[in-house]
């Protein structure tokens, strides 16, 4: 007993003594990562963890739908998440996002201004942006000799099953409505309907459909061109420089990724601070190392220039990763549509139900 | 203390040692508790869970919202999810057709190998499947492409002039679908065929009977319990399956897998998908337990 | 079932089936070779994706876990299946097509369904995720398998067998311990078989009733997915089938010696 007497008052001590404690070390000791599979470095995570102390426990998810999912049936212990545009509007309007301290994210200053206050959260209060990039037409030029100017022309009998596309319904029903000149995130049954026929007409030159990898049909010779996103097209072009990469006239879409919070996160305090050392211009500059996604982060491409030119000519150089300035004029991000996102899966089943 | 006087028996306490000693129905129970128990938790709850689920809707945020109705069920009732539903059927008994086809002579060759032998045959048929199934589905597509293994080859060969075209075609899945079901269909077989008796054999043999009579009347009968239970494991998940049509097939059409998966994690319509998982589980569980009651499977009698 | 050799034609067959069946692995042991990363046309011979996953902690652990999980549940899952197969091969009682009908639930619910009612349940209940939840999960959808194998060798099971040895003497427990087990043996272990590699691959129940930081192997290896699977798995799936078939090699060959004696 005369032991315990003792014990109580030390802790108490402790716990007093390691709250005044400083104020840069944080309390936790390890943060949760969510995100994306394949889309942070190894060498950022332990550099933060040697920096901070932190260790970082990294779990993957392969869809925004995923961690929707997750969160949505209540899992949690999750600090960290890394979830696209209209995910972030979709978690927001449940509540499952814990509000940013800006404050505690100074390096949030190195993002390029135009990315800064995005329309899905226009004063960043619960997300900062960490890559973005595009759904285009990559094209083998050693297959296809003419160049493509038009979605359109996708639907020629040449290419009879030489396309790939994602085995996404709003990327793909999408990229029919713009063909057809309609809105890429239209509620309209009427326009939903004939850009099912339209879609069913595009069927026999669809050799695939592939949002995991994409770039592997292109590599391995079975498909000459297809819709597929930045990433893969820019791997593809480090294997083979005669994949190109097009936005047609139609236009093409634009995704952002970004670091949020969830609710309830068990460590808000390292999740800031791992936020904040993800936008270090360092730190961003290993993930376009690794992954040739487009950077937002303002600060790590000026160091880039400096420090690592042939990157920074690989980056800027191809389309992929650094698109032209008249891309963004036709670039439509994709938006939630609420109700009638069971209209758009009753299209979908319909085109790939009715073979 | 006895009751000799009344002649009544003496009150004995129960013991539970001596009911389950003698008790059948007790030693049943005793038997079916643990699993019982364990599935009740972890299989019976949680798909409550989803039988309630079905009878919500979607709201707007793709969340659930609390109201009960049977729209989901209505939505079902149409013409192309009944599409869909038959052509998953015609996978699963595609895969089952074939696997029985391919795994019947391999497994009543094992059976008939000398035993000791026999479990290192086994474990062969299931070592592959201790490999990562992605890699191992991505090794079928390195050998079906245009430009893979067995394209090269017969090309190299004379045997062909052009390639074929089998990757993301239905061949290619229903390859892949076999290969990935095979020991579902070998196991349960080869325990059905090891056990026929030599001596039934010989009896039939004695009698008369050539290799191919005892093969249809004697071993074919006695190995249906291993056939049935094969097709079980074989059928009914094959009909779920979309990974493998998808990547073999380059998803070019709707299963009721990828109908369910993506209502829950495309649309996150989880109402929807929850009442099409409803719908597969009564049809799938009135088949089967059809299937396993008329073909004599459970059949048995009491100790 | 008779030690007659089998026929010409059946042992072509058989040689044919397991061509079929190795196939694959093969291509998937060369593969492990490739020195491109992405793995999608061969390029050259590197012995470099070895030497990565010697250094993949990453792996190695997710490695452990997918080991832990498959054998605990396949222990679980087999002593509790076998049982399940016993009572309902022999028993009548109250609720028996109840407890079939629920044994068949596993097999026939898409795993995707499964998986997010099991995790609402978890949570719901308030169990933490995690490498528990997982194996929890696993024994699940293990035991009908179990179940149904040993079912089939229990069909026409002959009793006499068991009435001869309680009638020379032997309790329930004996009896069933050294003779009903050994003959249903071969189909409690193929269902432990079965159960075992189930768990070994299994990705989407896993995924959704995993927490942060227990991660199995398919969970890694379908996370590379969009990227790219590089040869490292197939050194990995390469170092295990040849383990494993060293092993059973190694066993064949000590049995066979056994014999001799």
């Amino acid at each position: 007993m005369k032991i315990y007497k003792l014990v109580v008052p030390i802790v108490i001590l402790a716990m007093l003594l390691s709250a005044c404690g400083g104020a840069q070390k944080p309390k936790d000791t390890e943060v949760n990562l969510y995100a994306w599979s394949e889309y942070i470095p190894q060498a950022l995570l332990e550099g933060f963890t040697q920096k901070t102390g932190i260790k970082v426990n990294y779990d993957t998810y392969s869809s925004n739908e995923e961690l929707m999912a997750k969160l949505q049936a209540g899992a949690s212990g999750y600090d960290v998440i890394i979830p696209s545009d209209y995910t972030v509007t979709i978690l927001t309007k449940q509540g499952l996002l814990e509000e940013l301290d800006l404050s505690k994210i100074p390096n949030f200053k190195n993002i390029a201004d135009d990315l800064k206050k995005p329309y899905f959260d226009p004063e960043n209060k619960y997300s900062v942006p960490y890559q973005w990039g595009t759904a285009a037409l990559a094209i083998n030029t050693e297959k296809v000799t003419k160049p493509i100017t038009k979605y359109a022309e996708l639907w020629n009998p040449e290419f009879a099953q030489q396309i790939v596309v994602l085995d996404d319904e709003r990327e793909v029903l999408g990229m029919v409505l713009m063909v057809l000149g309609y809105d890429r995130n239209t509620t309209d049954p009427k326009q939903l309907e004939e850009a099912k026929v339209k879609l069913l007409e595009l069927m026999p030159n669809i050799r695939l459909f592939d949002s995991d990898s994409p770039k592997t049909a292109l590599l391995a010779g079975e498909v000459s061109l297809g819709l597929v996103w930045n990433g893969e097209a820019a791997i593809a072009h480090g294997e083979n420089p005669a994949i190109a990469y097009v936005c047609p006239e139609e236009g093409c879409s634009i995704w952002f990724d970004n670091l949020a919070i969830p609710k309830g996160a068990p460590h808000k305090e390292a999740a800031h601070f791992f936020i904040d050392y993800v936008l270090d211009p360092e730190a961003s500059v290993l993930i376009a190392q690794e992954f040739p996604y487009s950077n937002p982060n303002a600060a790590a491409l000026e160091l880039m220039k400096t420090k690592y030119p042939d990157l920074y000519k690989t980056y800027m150089g191809y389309e992929a990763t650094n698109p032209p300035k008249d891309w963004m004029a036709r670039m439509h991000p994709v938006k939630d549509v609420g109700d009638a996102t069971t209209l758009w899966d009753r299209v979908w089943t319909e085109v790939k139900g009715g073979q | 203390m006895s009751n000799i006087q009344t002649g009544k028996p003496a009150l004995t306490r129960f013991s539970l040692r001596k009911t389950l000693r003698e008790n059948p129905t007790a030693q049943g129970l005793a038997l079916i508790s643990p699993t019982a128990i364990y599935l009740l938790l972890f299989m019976v709850l949680p798909m409550i869970l989803v039988v309630l689920l079905s009878f919500m809707i979607r709201g707007p945020y793709g969340n659930v919202v609390y109201r009960v109705n049977i729209q989901n069920y209505a939505r079902l009732a149409d013409p192309l999810y009944i599409r869909i539903l038959v052509f998953s059927l015609g996978v699963g008994a595609a895969t089952t057709v074939f696997t029985i086809l391919i795994g019947y002579p391999l497994a009543y060759f094992i059976a008939r190998t000398p035993a000791r032998q026999r479990s290192f045959l086994l474990f062969l048929i299931l070592l592959p499947f201790w490999t990562n199934f992605i890699i191992r589905i991505y090794a079928w597509i390195m050998i079906l492409r245009t430009e893979g293994f067995l394209n090269s080859v017969l090309l190299h060969m004379g045997v062909i002039n052009v390639p074929l075209n089998i990757l993301y075609t239905p061949t290619a899945v229903l390859i892949a679908m076999v290969y990935e079901f095979l020991p579902f269909m070998v196991l349960p077989l080869y325990t059905s065929l090891e056990k026929i008796e030599n001596a039934q054999l010989e009896a039939a043999a004695d009698l008369g009977a050539r290799p191919w009579r005892t093969f249809l009347r004697v071993t074919l009968p006695l190995s249906v319990p291993g056939m049935i239970a094969g097709s079980i494991l074989v059928f009914i998940p094959a009909m779920g399956m979309f990974v493998v049509p998808d990547l073999m097939g380059g998803a070019k059409t709707i299963l009721i897998g990828n109908l369910i998966r993506n209502q829950f994690l495309v649309s996150r319509d989880w109402p929807f998908g929850a009442a099409a998982s409803m719908l597969l589980l009564i049809i799938t569980l009135v088949f089967t337990l059809l299937y396993t009651r008329k073909a004599g499977f459970g059949e048995e009698l009491l100790v | 079932m008779s030690e007659k050799k089998p026929a010409f034609w059946l042992r072509v067959f058989a040689i044919l089936a397991y061509a079929y069946i190795y196939f694959p692995i093969l291509i998937l042991i060369i593969f492990s070779f490739n020195t491109q990363k992405i793995n999608v046309r061969w390029e050259g011979f590197t012995l470099h994706w070895y030497d990565v996953l010697f250094h993949d902690s990453n792996v190695l652990l997710a490695v452990r876990n997918t080991l832990m999980i498959a054998c605990v549940s396949t222990l679980v899952a087999t002593v509790i299946g076998t049982l399940a197969a016993l009572a309902l091969q022999r028993y009548r009682f109250p609720g028996y097509t109840a407890a079939e009908s629920a044994l068949y639930i596993p097999v026939i619910v898409p795993e995707v369904v499964m998986g997010i009612s099991l995790l609402a349940f978890f949570v719901m209940v308030g169990l933490k995720l995690g490498l528990t939840t997982i194996t929890l999960s696993h024994i699940a959808f293990n035991i009908p398998f179990v179940t149904l194998v040993v079912r089939a060798r229990l069909h026409g099971f002959d009793k006499s067998i068991e009435e001869a040895s309680m009638d020379l003497g032997a309790n329930e427990m004996t009896t069933f311990w050294r003779v009903t087990l050994p003959t249903i043996m071969p189909g409690v272990l193929s269902g432990a078989l079965l159960a075992f590699t189930l768990s070994l691959d299994d990705y989407v129940i896993t995924y959704f009733t995993a927490g942060p930081g227990a991660t199995t192997l398919p969970l890694r290896v379908f996370s590379m997915v969009r990227f790219a699977v590089t040869p490292e798995v197939n050194a990995l799936s390469t170092l295990w089938v040849f383990t494993i078939f060293v092993v059973l090699l190694a066993s064949q060959v000590i049995q066979r010696r056994q014999e001799h004696h």
